[in-house]
């Protein structure tokens, strides 16, 4: 089937099997390959992506259930300069920079798209909130102290929203009976 | 981890999602549960019907004195909803108890009650706040309480060509509730959850997750706790056992967390 | 030997210096193994036994053949003359018997059988992963389905299953070290008081969240492999693979490991489907990718500890250790593999001494087979063994003694020894400690708990529904694995040196190339720093590289915390040679005499003067030798091997507390402290994110994680579903701190930090939850690892 996704602001017209997940969509045609798999289950987080602005498994989602969407990688985070090289970094990649978020970097983009979620519903987290908001990502290496500090980080250094808002129909709530 | 081969077919209408079901396609909501086992091919349907952005799903609103949720609003939705905090506060709290930010940004009320994992969370919170549950097959609607919907392990009430379009709850006002968990590390599912009502009018209600093959109203708490007695959670059903807690263990939890639900009222 | 670390500037040397690597992976660049793909790349999937023991009765593959986009499949009968993958350690008999090493085949060939489950059978080779996986499950085996064993301790039972025919008793080899048993016995006869637990240290999954993932790439034209492989030692396994299971030519073969996704042992060994992807792109002529999926890596990667255990310790009237008594069953797994013989017997075995004066030490231990899949090093590799054995036995004596578990070690430590002014600490297990000075970190750990205040706490909370426990652990371990000549004698089967090349541009800047291996330890950072502040010139100016082989002459790799201590002085030694030849150059140009001149940042001086010159400008010289010293070589390049002249010996103090529910048996991890001393340190945050990391995996091991099998040895919950991995929600904010006791046989008296955190926690968590049941008068002496809430409850209510 074909699906038209506007992904890191790009629009992508591609032919995938009706059964291709999102994240071997991303990966595979469209080369992001900085979205991970870690495993089979839903459960480590290291396909986190942003559909229309809220993180999710990209493992568990069809690329076709995206069809139509806005999708957001970690290649998407950072700002580009016109030549397209990498701009001014997002300030969660600059936290988990400074705080050492990060050893093998596996984990590590799913990592910061889901704490870029947190600190949309709430820019000022505690430790606790922030422990809480990843209970759905595994890293084996940091034992989380770091990251925990770079989400911190990036919530005491953050001015501006940190993603533009898309129109949200997975969370819609406001519809008449 | 891929999938058998199957059509994926987004339906474009209430009307044409029962009628793709009914040609024996399997609903597609948020996925979280049905793609999981579909990735390690513990499930094949042939064709998915995509419900998940079907507006008649979608919404929570007041219609009179029932808060009424779509069987395709996310968990996240609901833990955010003013109108759920307002009207049914456990609801979301307990949402928010659901896996975790990414599961409660797809997974869905529907799917989750059709699904009926027996550790499930909403069962529990829907069977407690005497909740209904809406569906439409071919030859329409119809209106199955909570508490007669869950009949067994991933079994329910429900036909195969038949959707969830809402979940109807009285409104609560006035009264206290509650929703205690206690998790299964790994997969944070509910080992025990208990969901307790107790209305304006002082009655109680009471139910439970995770503790049997499906979530059950406990009329036996209730009847004890309403004459005073110490309560017995659970008596009498067949437990669960796993690795985690064994059937011994997860009677003694369901009674920790009911003494723990009906302090936190 | 002189301590460089005191003579440099030191400009980067002991700063957190922000990491260099760190770009690429924030921003979704690093490139690991399945990130990679070549033009006309195919895709494997592997047919594996689902059962843990079973014979192969027939192979069915016509209908997976016949299916559009399959390539080949191949089966045992197709790798019969391809030699299984080898062991690296012999561990002989103790009655002299060579150790019993089975093959390992390649895939389970008809007729033969498969002794665990996820054996391969199969290897489906086809255009699409998809293709591959739909195909794989379309062949059709005929199994014969036999009992199979799981447990060390029950393989050894008479009439268990057996897992090889040809050794009925399913012993790989037994061993034994320390004094002889009669001294030991005697010792513990004599002792007035001995504390005996019987525990098990159950089996846990390394879980790098990297799956493994590999391809072969074979070039027809330059008869050349490639192997992209997510391993920690890419020479390793270009030696294992071409020397012992391909029989191909190494000069033949690149082996790459590029961005790895964390390894904690998994990734040492040489697996069979890396060969396989190998041997299969040459008999294609295209490339070949295999990518593990989660579920694989819980039934393959090789896994860690299982040993079933009992052990007494032996205390005089006034609390002195007397002796030490241990007899242990370790599983070795179905097949022996890469390092699997020497984790239970020389690192673990030699580091029973632990910080204690203890006399008399002895253990006897067998190792056994059962169905299930290798266990091998996992972080720490023994020694968190060898310290939870002997930090638990610790904590229960003083509760048993009624004695303060803090007091107790202090009276019992090895006194301070600095290995330069003195010899190092001989044990009874044949080790010599380098150095060690125990009571500071133990001091130190007991000022950060506020030690007088938590036993009030402790008081108060124990007439509620929440107890609290304080659990303490002091370990010593061994890392920088090691001098060659002693682990030759102990029966490895490889050097464990380390080389490095350090080559200067003509303009100055210089590649350093290592043998060791970065997946997650920052040696893009620490090594530049330290090559940097030697040579006096800006970190910028210095690139690491590692992990291809084609770049290195030679290399080991990564484990044992042994990268900087072993790989870090192969630099220093090339430095050396690049500084001396410089200086050679630099005294030709200056026209002075090399004794005359002295370098510090980045030049060189003629002392007492203002004459000098730049390294840069010495660097050219050396490519551009007009004006030259006679008889000296152009350019400025050198290689050099280094090979240790003793382990390093880190040690530290964890504590640990935590809260108990009375009600539900729940434990709360409240606080973690952790006092090491690594040595020397280049940068304080990776040392301090290493043990972060090690910790969190021995807290890991205390608490939630560990395998079930069932009756049939099949693994029951091998998902992430099933099996806990600590999450950020289960652990507290970790509270660190250091003591430093510079290594005094290697240039930079660094001695290791990548596996002190999971060493010392393990038995903390554990003493700190016997600790909180005993103040609540529950006077229990164990509790399971993982010690889940229901065990926990089981313990106070039985
Ligand atoms: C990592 C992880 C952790 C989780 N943790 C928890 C937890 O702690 N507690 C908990 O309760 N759940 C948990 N879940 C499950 C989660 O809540 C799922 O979202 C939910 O069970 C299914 O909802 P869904 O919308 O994703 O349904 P889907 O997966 O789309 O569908 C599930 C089933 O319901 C059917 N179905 C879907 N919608 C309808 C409908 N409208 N009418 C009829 N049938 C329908 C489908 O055909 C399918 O059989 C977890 C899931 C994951 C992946
Ligand atoms: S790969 Fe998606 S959650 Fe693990
Ligand atoms: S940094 Fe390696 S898994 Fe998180």
């Amino acid at each position: 089937m074909q699906i038209n996704l506007t992904v890191n602001g790009k629009a992508r017209k591609t032919d995938v099997e009706d059964r291709t997940l999102l994240v071997d969509y991303l990966r595979e045609n469209l080369r992001l390959t900085g979205t991970h798999v870690g495993c089979d289950t839903s459960s480590c987080g290291a396909c986190t992506v942003h559909l229309d602005g809220v993180a999710v498994k990209s493992c568990t989602l069809l690329a076709a259930q995206a069809d139509g969407c806005s999708v957001t990688t970690i290649e998407g985070l950072a700002q580009l300069n016109t030549n397209g090289t990498i701009g001014q970094l997002h300030p969660l990649q600059e936290g988990f920079k400074e705080c050492h978020g990060l050893q093998c970097g596996f984990c590590t983009p799913g990592m910061i798209m889901t704490a870029a979620d947190l600190l949309k519903r709430n820019p000022s987290p505690s430790e606790h909130d922030i422990r809480e908001a990843l209970e759905g990502n595994i890293c084996r290496c940091t034992g989380y102290h770091n990251i925990v500090k770079a989400i911190q980080w990036a919530a005491d250094h953050t001015a501006a929203p940190l993603l533009a808002d898309h129109h949200v129909w997975t969370n819609e709530v406001a519809v008449t009976v | 981890m891929i999938t058998y081969p199957f059509q994926y077919k987004r339906a474009s209408s209430l009307a044409d999602a029962v009628a793709l079901l009914a040609d024996g396609g399997k609903a597609l909501s948020g996925g979280h549960s049905l793609i999981p086992t579909m990735k390690l091919r513990l499930n094949a349907p042939d064709v998915l019907v995509d419900v998940g952005r079907l507006p008649e799903l979608k919404g929570i609103a007041l219609d009179g004195n029932e808060l009424v949720i779509g069987a395709g609003v996310t968990h996240g939705a609901i833990a955010a909803s003013d109108l759920v905090k307002q009207h049914l506060p456990m609801f979301a709290t307990g949402a928010g108890q659901i896996g975790d930010p990414s599961v409660r940004n797809r997974g869905t009320i529907g799917g989750s009650i059709a699904h009926a994992d027996p550790a499930a969370d909403w069962p529990a919170m829907l069977i407690a706040a005497d909740a209904t549950i809406v569906m439409q097959g071919p030859s329409g609607s119809r209106q199955v309480k909570a508490e007669q919907f869950f009949t067994g392990l991933f079994s329910t009430a429900m036909h195969e060509n038949e959707l969830i379009t809402q979940i109807r709850v009285p409104k609560h006002d006035g009264a206290k509730m509650t929703y205690q968990k206690f998790s299964q590390p790994a997969s944070r599912y509910a080992i025990v959850g208990c969901a307790v009502v107790k209305n304006a009018d002082g009655s109680l209600r009471v139910a439970f997750s995770g503790v049997s093959e499906a979530p059950f109203r406990d009329k036996n708490v209730e009847a004890q706790l309403s004459s005073g007695q110490t309560a017995d959670a659970a008596a009498g059903m067949s437990i669960l056992s796993d690795h985690y807690a064994s059937e011994e263990y997860r009677k003694h939890l369901a009674n920790v967390y009911l003494n723990r639900a009906l302090a936190a009222l | 030997m002189t301590n460089f670390f005191k003579k440099m500037s030191n400009k980067f040397i002991g700063q957190s210096i922000k990491r260099v690597e760190d770009k690429r992976f924030i921003t979704g660049k690093g490139r690991y193994t399945d990130d990679i793909v070549l033009p006309g790349m195919l895709h494997a999937h592997f047919v594996r036994s689902p059962y843990a023991h079973a014979r192969v009765v027939s192979i069915d593959m016509t209908e997976a053949q016949a299916m559009p986009g399959v390539i080949a499949i191949y089966t045992g009968d197709d790798v019969k003359d391809l030699n299984g993958v080898p062991c690296g350690w012999q561990v002989n008999f103790r009655n002299g018997e060579t150790m019993r090493e089975p093959k390992h085949p390649m895939l389970i060939a008809t007729g033969d059988t498969a002794k665990h489950a996820g054996d391969p059978v199969a290897i489906v080779i086809a255009e699409s992963k998809a293709i591959a996986t739909d195909a794989a499950e379309s062949v059709q085996i005929e199994w014969d389905e036999l009992p199979a064993v799981a447990n060390p301790a029950e393989a050894l039972k008479p009439g268990a299953p057996k897992v090889h025919e040809q050794f009925p008793d399913n012993t790989a080899f037994d061993w034994s070290l320390g004094n002889p048993i009669e001294e030991v016995d005697a010792a513990m006869a004599a002792a007035a008081h001995v504390t005996t637990l019987e525990f098990v240290n159950q089996r846990v999954v390394p879980n790098a969240m990297e799956p493994r993932a590999y391809i072969g790439a074979y070039d027809e034209v330059s008869d050349k492999y490639t192997l992209y492989t997510s391993t920690q030692n890419p020479h390793l396994i270009r030696l294992l693979m071409c020397a012992f299971v391909l029989g191909i030519p190494e000069h033949k073969v690149r082996v790459v490991g590029p961005d790895v996704g964390g390894g904690f042992g998994s990734k040492i060994y040489h697996y069979t489907e890396e060969a396989l992807v190998t041997w299969a792109s040459k008999q294609l002529s295209q490339p070949v990718k295999w990518t593990s999926d989660r579920s694989e890596a819980f039934l393959l990667d090789a896994h860690g500890r299982d040993h079933v255990t009992k052990a007494e310790m032996g205390f005089d009237a006034d609390g002195n250790v007397m002796g030490l008594r241990i007899k242990t069953v370790a599983n070795m797994g179905a097949y022996l593999s890469t390092f699997a013989p020497a984790v239970p017997t020389y690192l673990h075995g030699t580091l029973l001494q632990g910080l204690y004066v203890t006399p008399k030490i002895n253990i006897d231990m067998t190792c056994v087979f059962t169905h299930t899949v290798a266990v091998d090093a996992y972080r720490g590799a023994g020694r968190p063994e060898a310290t939870y054995l002997l930090e638990r036995l610790m904590d229960l004596a003083a509760l048993e003694m009624g004695r303060d578990p803090a007091e107790l070690r202090f009276q019992n430590f090895i006194p301070k020894f600095d290995g330069v002014t003195e010899p190092g600490y001989q044990t009874q297990v044949a080790l010599q400690y380098d150095s060690g000075d125990y009571h500071p970190v133990l001091e130190r750990g007991l000022e950060m708990l506020g030690y007088a205040d938590f036993r009030a706490a402790q008081k108060e909370a124990a007439k509620t529904n929440k107890l609290l426990g304080v659990g303490f652990s002091t370990y010593v371990e061994a890392c920088g694995i090691a001098p060659s000549a002693v682990v030759g004698a102990l029966g490895a089967r490889a050097g464990l040196y380390e080389s490095a090349q350090v080559r200067v541009q003509p303009t100055g800047k210089v590649s350093v190339f290592t043998g060791s291996h970065s997946h997650g330890q920052g040696h893009e950072t620490t090594f530049v720093q330290v090559v940097a502040d030697k040579l006096g010139i800006p970190m910028e100016d210095v690139d690491l590289v590692h992990g291809d082989s084609d770049a290195l002459a030679f290399g080991m790799g990564t484990y044992g915390s042994r990268s900087l201590a072993v790989g870090g002085s192969a630099i220093i030694k090339s430095i050396d040679k690049v500084l001396e030849k410089g200086a050679k150059i630099a005294a030709h140009k200056l026209e002075c005499a090399e004794g005359d001149l002295e370098y510090a940042e980045g030049k060189w001086t003629v002392k007492g003067t203002d004459k000098s010159i730049g390294f840069g400008d010495v660097a050219l010289t050396a490519y551009v030798p007009h004006v030259y010293p006679a008889g000296l070589e152009p350019g400025l390049d050198f290689s050099s091997f280094y090979d240790p002249a003793n382990f390093t010996y880190p040690f530290g103090c964890h504590i640990a507390v935590v809260e108990v529910d009375r009600e539900t048996g729940k434990t709360t991890l409240k606080r973690m402290i952790a006092v090491d001393d690594v040595g020397n340190v280049i940068n304080p945050m990776i040392v301090d994110g290493q043990i972060h990391g090690g910790l969190a995996q021995g807290i890991g091991q205390a608490m939630f994680e560990g395998t079930i099998y069932d009756e049939n040895a099949q693994l029951t919950n091998g998902t992430y579903m099933d099996y806990c991995m600590p999450r950020a929600d289960d652990l507290p904010m970790f509270e660190t701190d250091r003591r430093t006791t510079p290594c005094p046989h290697n240039p930079l008296g660094v001695k290791g930090a990548g596996e002190a955190g999971a060493i010392g926690s393990t038995p903390s968590v554990v003493n700190a939850v016997i600790d909180a049941l005993w103040s609540g008068g529950h006077q229990v002496k164990d509790i399971l690892m993982p010690m889940t809430p229901e065990r926990v409850w089981r313990a106070m209510n039985n």
